[in-house]
């Protein structure tokens, strides 16, 4: 190595840690990939939080949906619920996983909040949750029409989410199930 | 001093005991090698809502929820690949820490090594560079050493 090269060698070492350091500070260290993207939406044989009638995974899918999983414990899911309502007002069909909630406060948010929701999934001990590998709440899942994971959003969903991330995703989705 | 040794006994002990209030519930095993492959595992998996925590020390609700799966599992006769193999498929490579190595893991397993000869690699060079330094002036440098020096002594 030229020696007057040499001299640079720290501005270069400098420069190449502060480029990633830089790229570190818009890194969301809580990101984390899905490992059931393109993976189909697991079984299961639950119940339905309106009537306790049993709910398998048969009855849910056969168009695009998304998959919202929530609490009433999750402070999150109620900042996020009038916007839920005002998706599923636009006609998007969305139902809901109600992870390791009881049923008689569920039904009473519902009653009291509105529902969005096509049908709602009893998962009271998070069986579901860990098949679909929830780790809190909310998170929501985009399902296409032959019922496989296409996208998972963790947190909040708002007009801004929607706007960016789901809403193209979700028209891709529709598309696919228009075409063939 | 009696009373001071058993004082520090006391803290001794107390000490010990630390790690049982680690994690709030208790499980019956029926062998006790399952236990130990219970804890081995439980100190593997990482909490996937904490990042930090093994799911041994984390209280998250989601922690407490693998904790149970584990148990039922090792109960089920499943084998440590198994069960590694279920929560990987749910939670990816991220809920063990020591992933398997793929494309993904790569630079992580391999950074180190590859630090370590980078820094092997430098303080090489650096020790050959020193070896070379005292050199020994030609006849011209010299010459042109001494009229340097002759001028600075004249704008002296």
């Amino acid at each position: 190595m030229a020696p007057r090269l040499k001299l640079f060698l720290p501005l270069i070492l400098f420069l190449v840690l502060a480029a990633f350091l830089f790229r570190g500070l818009s890194l969301d260290p809580m990101a984390m990939p899905s490992a059931l993207i393109d993976q189909p939406l697991p079984d299961f044989q639950l119940t339905a939080l309106a009537d306790d009638r049993p709910l398998s995974r048969a009855d849910v899918i056969g168009e695009p949906a998304l998959f919202n999983v929530w609490a009433t414990w999750c402070i999150s899911c109620r900042v996020e619920h009038p916007y839920l309502q005002q998706l599923a007002d636009s006609g998007v069909p969305i139902y809901g996983i109600n992870y390791k909630d009881e049923d008689t406060a569920a039904r009473r948010w519902l009653r009291d909040l509105g529902d969005p929701y096509r049908a709602n999934i009893v998962d009271r001990e998070g069986t579901l949750g860990v098949d679909l590998g929830v780790y809190g709440a909310p998170e929501t899942y985009l399902v296409d029409a032959d019922g496989v994971i296409r996208y998972r959003h963790v947190g909040v969903i708002d007009e801004r989410v929607w706007r960016d991330t789901l809403e193209p995703l979700w028209r891709e989705v529709l598309a696919l199930e228009t075409t063939p | 001093m009696n009373a001071l040794r058993t004082t520090a006994l006391a803290l001794w002990m107390l000490l010990l005991a630390l790690p049982a209030a680690a994690v709030i519930e208790t499980y019956e095993f029926s062998e006790p090698e399952l236990e130990q492959r219970y804890r081995a595992l439980s100190q593997e998996l990482r909490c996937p809502k904490c990042q930090n925590q093994n799911i041994a020390d984390s209280n998250a609700p989601i922690s407490q929820d693998l904790r149970r799966l584990l148990h039922q599992q090792l109960e089920a006769g499943a084998s440590d690949r198994e069960i590694l193999e279920f929560m990987v498929a749910r939670y990816g490579e991220f809920v063990r820490y020591r992933p398997a190595f793929n494309a993904a893991t790569a630079i992580l397993w391999l950074a180190p090594v590859l630090l370590l000869l980078a820094g092997a690699a430098g303080l090489l060079m650096l020790l050959r560079g020193r070896k070379q330094s005292p050199t020994t002036l030609d006849s011209d440098d010299e010459a042109r050493l001494t009229a340097l020096l002759q001028t600075a002594e004249k704008d002296a």
